[in-house]
Parts: C-alpha cells; sequence; structure tokens
C-alpha cells in the first residue's frame, strides 16, 4: 500500500502545479467516460431486428454492425459461398499464428505467406478448384482487406529490397539512376494520384477487351507505393552495413548477388526491423484509401452498410467498430515489432 | 530486350491512340482554355463556373495551398506542445499523450476524416437553432459562422509597413549580434524590435482613423448574412490532419529533444544561465538541427495527405482534378497535372530544406 503512495506521491503529486494538472486530467478522463460508457454500454443496443428500437434506446446501436456484420467482413460475396471466406479469414489467423512465434522469422516466412495468399485466392475466386467462380469484384470487407495488404506486403518487400540495392549499386550508374527517379517521384507524389493511374489511365494503354481486374491494378499501385518508401527503410539498413563486411565478401571471391544474399542483405535487413514493419503498417493503413476508387474494403464496405436507408444513421458505430479493428491490428503489429528485433539481434550476437 | 521494350511501348502508345479515338477522347493540355462550367463550393480565388479550367485549376491548387499551410501551423504547434509533454514526469500527463499519439496513428486517417466530417455534419445543430459563441460565432451542420473584420485599404499598407519592420528587425539583429561579440555586452534586440514592427504596423492604421469595421453573422431565414463561413469541409480535413499529423510531429520532437546530451544541459545549468536561457540558447539550437529534417518530412506527408480531402468533398485540387477528369475524360492529362503538381512542390520544399541544413549545420572549430 505504501509503495502505491509513493508511486503516486512521485509520478502524479511531485508539485502542487503538476497535482493540479494530474486532478484536471483525472477529471477530463472521467468526463469523457461520463459521457462515453453510457452511450457505448449501458444505454447501447446489441441485439435489435430493426432500427427502431435504436432510436429509441438513445446509445450506441450495436445491434447494426451484428446485422451488418457479414457484410463488413465480406462485402458482396455470395451468401452461399461464405464458407470459403470463412476459411480465407482462418487461414489468415494461423498465418499470424505462426508468424508469431520469433523462430518463424526467416526467409521462408515470405514463401509461407505467398503460399497462403496464393490459396487465400484459389479459394475465394474457385475455378481452379472446381468450385463456381466467384469475380474479384464480388470481394469485399475485411476479406478484401486483407488481401489487398497480404499481397502487398509480401511483394512490395522484395520490390524495395531490389530498388535499395539498385541505389546502392555504384557500378551501374544506369540501373542507379532508373531506382534513384522512381523512388524519389512516387515518395513525391500522393497515394491517390498512383490509385488513379491504375483504376483510370492504365485501362487506356490497353487493348479493348482486355480487362485486368481492378483488384490486381489497385494491388499492383499499393506495391508500387509501398515498395519505394520500403527501398529508403532497406537503405538506411545497408548504410549501416560496415564496408568491413563487403570487402571481406569480395575477398572471399563471392559474386555480387552472393554477396547481398548471403553477407550485406541479412545484416542490413535485421537492423531495420521495426520500421519494416512500421512500413507494412502504413501499408495496411494505406489500403483503406481504395475506397476512393469505389472498392468495397472495410472501410468502403462499413460506409456502404452505413448508407443503407433501413439502418440510416449508425455511420459512428461503423466507425468506431473499423477503428478497434484496425488499432488492434497496428497497435499489436507495432508493439510485436520490438520484441521481435530485440529476438532476432540477439540470436545474431553469437 | 531493347526490341522487346519498344514494342511492348509501341503496343501500348498504339492501344492509346485506338482507345482515345474510340471514346472521342481528346488529347493535350488544350481543355485548360475551356470552360469548366461546374461549381466549386469553396474558394480563396474568385471563380465563377464560366471560368475555364485552368482557373479552376488554380482554385484547387489554392485550396490544397490554404489547408496544408494553416494545417502545418497548427500541426507543428500542437505537435511541439504534445512531444514536449512526453517527456513529462507526471505520469498521467505523459501516458494521455502517449494513449492520443497512439490511437491516431494506428488508425486510418480517411477513417478519421470521415469521422470528423459525419461529427460536424450531423451532430451539430442545423441552421435554424444554431448554438452561437458569445454572438460571434455560430456552429452550425452547415459550418461555423464567425465574425470576420471588413478589408480597409490602409490594411494593405500596413502589411508592407510590417515587412518593412521584419527587414529592420534582420538587419538590427545582425548588429546586436556583432554588439555583443565585440563587447560582450546584450542589446535587449527582442525589445527594440518588436516596438518597432508594432509601431510601423499601426502608423498607416493611424493614418487613416483607425478604420475598423466588424461584420457579425445574423441570421435572416434561409441563411446567414455578413461574416464568413467555415465549411464543414475545411473543418474536417483541418482538423484530421492537424491532429494525425500532431502525433508524427511530437514523435520527432521528442527524438530531438532526448537526442540532447544531457551534459549540455547541466553545463548551461552550471554556468548560471536561467531556463529560459538554457532553452533558448542551448537545447533548442542544437535539438533544431535534429528535428528540421524529419518535421519536413512530415509537412510533405500532410500535403500529400491533404488530397484525402476528395472523400469528404473539399474542393482540394486531387478533388477538382478528378472532376475534371470525369467531364473531359482526359484521365492522363488530369493524373499528369496532380503528379506534376505534388512533385514539384515536395521537390521544392526539400531543396529548401537542403539549403537550410546546409546553413544551419554545425561549423566545427
Amino acid at each position: 500500500m505504501s509503495n502505491i503512495f509513493i508511486w503516486g506521491r512521485k509520478n502524479l503529486y511531485p508539485t502542487t502545479g503538476q497535482g493540479i494538472i494530474s486532478i484536471a486530467i483525472v477529471s477530463l478522463v472521467g468526463l469523457v467516460l461520463w459521457n462515453f460508457l453510457p452511450w457505448s454500454i449501458f444505454n447501447a443496443v446489441w441485439v435489435a431486428d430493426n432500427s427502431d428500437v435504436c432510436r429509441q434506446a438513445g446509445g450506441a446501436c450495436w445491434a447494426f454492425i451484428w446485422e451488418k456484420l457479414y457484410f463488413i467482413l465480406f462485402g458482396f460475396y455470395p451468401a452461399e459461398e461464405r464458407w470459403r471466406a470463412w476459411l480465407v479469414l482462418a487461414l489468415f489467423l494461423g498465418g499470424i499464428l505462426y508468424s508469431g512465434r520469433s523462430k518463424s522469422w526467416t526467409l521462408s516466412l515470405i514463401v509461407v505467406w505467398l503460399g497462403l495468399v496464393v490459396s487465400m485466392m484459389l479459394l475465394l475466386n474457385g475455378t481452379l478448384l472446381g468450385l463456381p467462380t466467384v469475380e474479384t469484384s464480388y470481394w469485399g470487407g475485411l476479406v478484401l482487406t486483407i488481401i489487398l495488404a497480404m499481397t502487398g506486403i509480401i511483394f512490395s518487400y522484395p520490390f524495395g529490397v531490389l530498388l535499395a540495392l539498385g541505389r546502392a549499386n555504384q557500378r551501374l550508374p544506369v540501373i542507379r539512376g532508373i531506382c534513384v527517379s522512381i523512388i524519389e517521384i512516387i515518395r513525391g507524389v500522393p497515394f491517390i494520384s498512383l490509385l488513379f493511374m491504375a483504376s483510370l489511365m492504365l485501362p487506356l494503354f490497353l487493348p479493348s477487351g482486355f480487362v485486368i481486374p481492378k483488384l490486381v491494378r489497385a494491388i499492383v499501385a499499393v506495391i508500387i507505393f509501398s515498395g519505394c518508401y520500403l527501398a529508403e527503410t532497406v537503405r538506411g539498413g545497408l548504410a549501416a552495413v560496415s564496408r568491413g563486411q563487403y570487402e571481406a565478401a569480395q575477398s572471399l571471391g563471392l559474386s555480387y548477388w552472393k554477396t547481398m544474399g548471403l553477407v550485406i542483405l541479412p545484416q542490413a535487413l535485421s537492423k531495420v526491423i521495426q520500421p519494416t514493419v512500421g512500413s507494412f503498417i502504413s501499408l495496411f493503413i494505406d489500403t483503406t484509401l481504395v475506397v476512393i476508387i469505389s472498392m468495397y474494403d472495410l472501410l468502403g464496405a462499413a460506409r456502404a452498410a452505413a448508407s443503407d436507408s433501413a439502418w440510416l444513421g449508425f455511420a459512428r458505430e461503423a466507425y468506431v467498430f473499423l477503428a478497434l479493428i484496425y488499432f488492434a491490428f497496428c497497435y499489436t503489429l507495432s508493439k510485436y515489432s520490438r520484441r521481435l528485433e530485440k529476438d532476432i539481434l540477439t540470436k545474431k550476437v553469437h | 530486350m531493347i526490341v522487346g521494350i519498344v514494342l511492348f511501348f509501341g503496343l501500348a502508345r498504339q492501344n492509346l491512340v485506338d482507345n482515345l479515338e474510340q471514346r472521342n477522347i481528346a488529347t493535350g493540355f488544350g481543355f485548360l482554355a475551356n470552360e469548366a462550367s461546374f461549381i466549386v463550393s469553396e474558394t480563396v480565388i474568385d471563380y465563377e463556373p464560366s471560368d475555364t479550367y485552368g482557373r479552376v485549376f488554380l482554385v484547387g491548387m489554392m485550396n490544397t495551398i490554404k489547408v496544408a499551410v494553416l494545417g502545418s501551423i497548427s500541426a507543428i504547434l500542437l505537435g511541439t506542445f504534445v512531444g514536449i509533454l512526453l517527456l513529462s514526469k507526471n505520469w498521467l500527463l505523459r501516458n494521455i499523450c502517449y494513449s492520443y499519439v497512439n490511437l491516431v496513428r494506428n488508425t486510418p486517417l480517411i477513417l478519421q476524416l470521415l469521422f470528423w466530417y459525419m461529427l460536424l455534419t450531423e451532430f451539430l445543430p442545423s441552421i435554424y437553432d444554431s448554438v452561437s459563441f458569445l454572438g460571434t460565432v455560430f456552429f452550425t451542420n452547415r459550418g461555423f459562422y464567425i465574425s470576420s473584420i471588413v478589408i480597409h485599404s490602409s490594411y494593405y499598407w500596413s502589411l508592407g509597413t510590417m515587412f518593412l519592420g521584419f527587414g529592420f528587425a534582420y538587419f538590427f539583429n545582425r548588429y546586436a549580434n556583432r554588439h555583443h561579440d565585440r563587447t560582450g555586452r546584450e542589446l535587449p534586440a527582442f525589445t527594440i524590435n518588436f516596438t518597432i514592427i508594432i509601431i510601423l504596423t499601426l502608423i498607416p492604421w493611424a493614418i487613416a482613423g483607425f478604420p475598423l469595421n466588424i461584420s457579425v453573422p445574423v441570421f435572416v431565414t434561409p441563411d446567414f448574412l455578413g461574416g464568413s463561413n467555415i465549411s464543414p469541409e475545411f473543418l474536417a480535413i483541418y482538423l484530421g490532419l492537424t491532429l494525425y499529423t500532431a502525433t508524427f510531429i511530437a514523435e520527432v520532437v521528442r527524438a530531438g529533444i532526448v537526442a540532447i546530451p544531457k551534459g549540455q544541459v547541466e553545463a548551461g545549468s552550471s554556468i548560471g544561465l536561467t531556463p529560459m536561457k538554457l532553452l533558448k540558447l542551448v537545447i533548442l539550437p542544437q535539438a533544431i538541427r535534429i528535428i528540421i529534417p524529419p518535421l519536413t518530412n512530415q509537412i510533405l506527408n500532410l500535403f500529400k495527405n491533404s488530397t484525402l480531402a476528395v472523400a469528404i468533398g473539399y474542393p482540394d485540387f486531387v478533388s477538382i482534378a478528378n472532376t475534371t477528369l470525369n467531364q473531359t475524360g482526359q484521365a492522363i492529362e488530369a493524373i499528369t497535372a496532380i503528379m506534376i503538381f505534388y512533385l514539384s512542390v515536395s521537390l521544392l520544399v526539400s531543396l529548401f530544406m537542403n539549403w537550410f541544413n546546409h546553413k544551419m549545420r554545425l561549423v566545427e572549430r
């Protein structure tokens, strides 16, 4: 008990001024909770058949989320094929659990995820598995967000590494110049302009009748955009590897790709784990921008659900729910990356 | 391989020509001289639907710059404040700030913008029963109606003389520094400069007889007359960008302060500097060098993120280029215009910052 008192005295009430600030914060937080808790919990409606019940209650209408849950998770995916989408979510969860162990973080992890994403896509599309075909334009909700984010991460990482290697290459000035211009141009323009390019400009360059699904075009935009930011992160890692390592590898007679693959990259990439995961988090968050080219990802689906005329006026609940989902994903990931970096760096020491 | 690349581009070009012909889309930037004929809800410069696309592009750029500049200023202020609080010894204060930073950084900006826009349009009273603050600001779901000062011609003169004052301050500071180096005595440069600037600014106003005409918004059904309106679209994007970017700036500022060796502060206090002087002469000059480059990046991010305005209907440059694209079908030109605008501003700011860093760098003796 006295420990708590000493801690409080030192951290909350060291001087009168600080004490007043502490009290002000406590009352402010209290005021927010006083207003938020009745709305979100005490007066909230959890189950209801229609929106009238919600409108009378005056609290949050979580019944709305419950009603629209399938739509928010799966978008316009056909109801009778939903088990496939559930399976995709299960695969994703399995992948997350597998990646949770620090031991899994080797190059093979990227292969595992590649396999997972390919099977997710096969499953969702279905043609090759002998299931009814579901076009990519029907994929939506959380499932679409996962597909966008995971393919984006898997392909933008190697792309970013290649760009960074090209930029660091002193002997091939043409390659270097191309990489520098790609990185600097893409980093100088907003992501929306790339999405517009993918959705509005690219079709003009294709022969008529030849259609690339919008999903694929959006994924390519995500990969290019995110790859350029990753390239800068990787460049930081490359710069942090000492010159002696390069020279040692060369004196052993290793070729360029062996030098990079066996000596430099393993060191460079593990030095920048935290910023790399940071880039993955931004990629995940940035996928929400596809709503602007009218795709129904998690945010797009939630918005569409909130504009259903039978359930009008519950956008607030939808946004709070989404914020919780995104926050849970990203915050966990960023916390986890700290532990991962520690694990991997300590393993590499001996 | 080269043949392959040439073939690929040749094919793409042929497809483009065919497609454009088929859809009857013009090429080139000639459309900039055509009549835009769409309405823009808010503008910084005068604009009529009968004006050209070139003019409406300019309107969009001004709107983007308006929100980017105002957003940057408030994000830097809030971010610096929060960044310092992140280092507070008060557990509650520190953790409240960390909660804010983590919450905002881990949710999509576009979601935040939609959320603010929804709050501003759905949860504020309608224009008929607006809530007012002291009868000068009215909060409605169509935005805030605020009192505004009617511009008098003498104000422009004041602006001019104020710049004269800044010019004087620049030279006087240089003189004061030299004086300090030579004699070791400090001139009250700040007080003198401040006074001179104020006096110079006031002179034209005083000559004109202190004209001050405040226009207060008055509700005359069905709208407010007088004053000026801040639209909910602008408020949402301004508020969203400020709150979002401030969390990143807070982290930058915190890292900048932490990076200063403790010995510097101790050395400063041991020669008897007051806390204010310590901050001004020891901590800030060193922290600024560390803070400026990442801060610039954050400002550029804010500038690029302002394009999300299109999601809530604020007429920024992207939104206007998008409307133009839909009207004319000239996707290539519109998207090129977007890219060139953002790229050139980004490059200009980067160049300026490189120059600035070069100037600010530590000169080792």
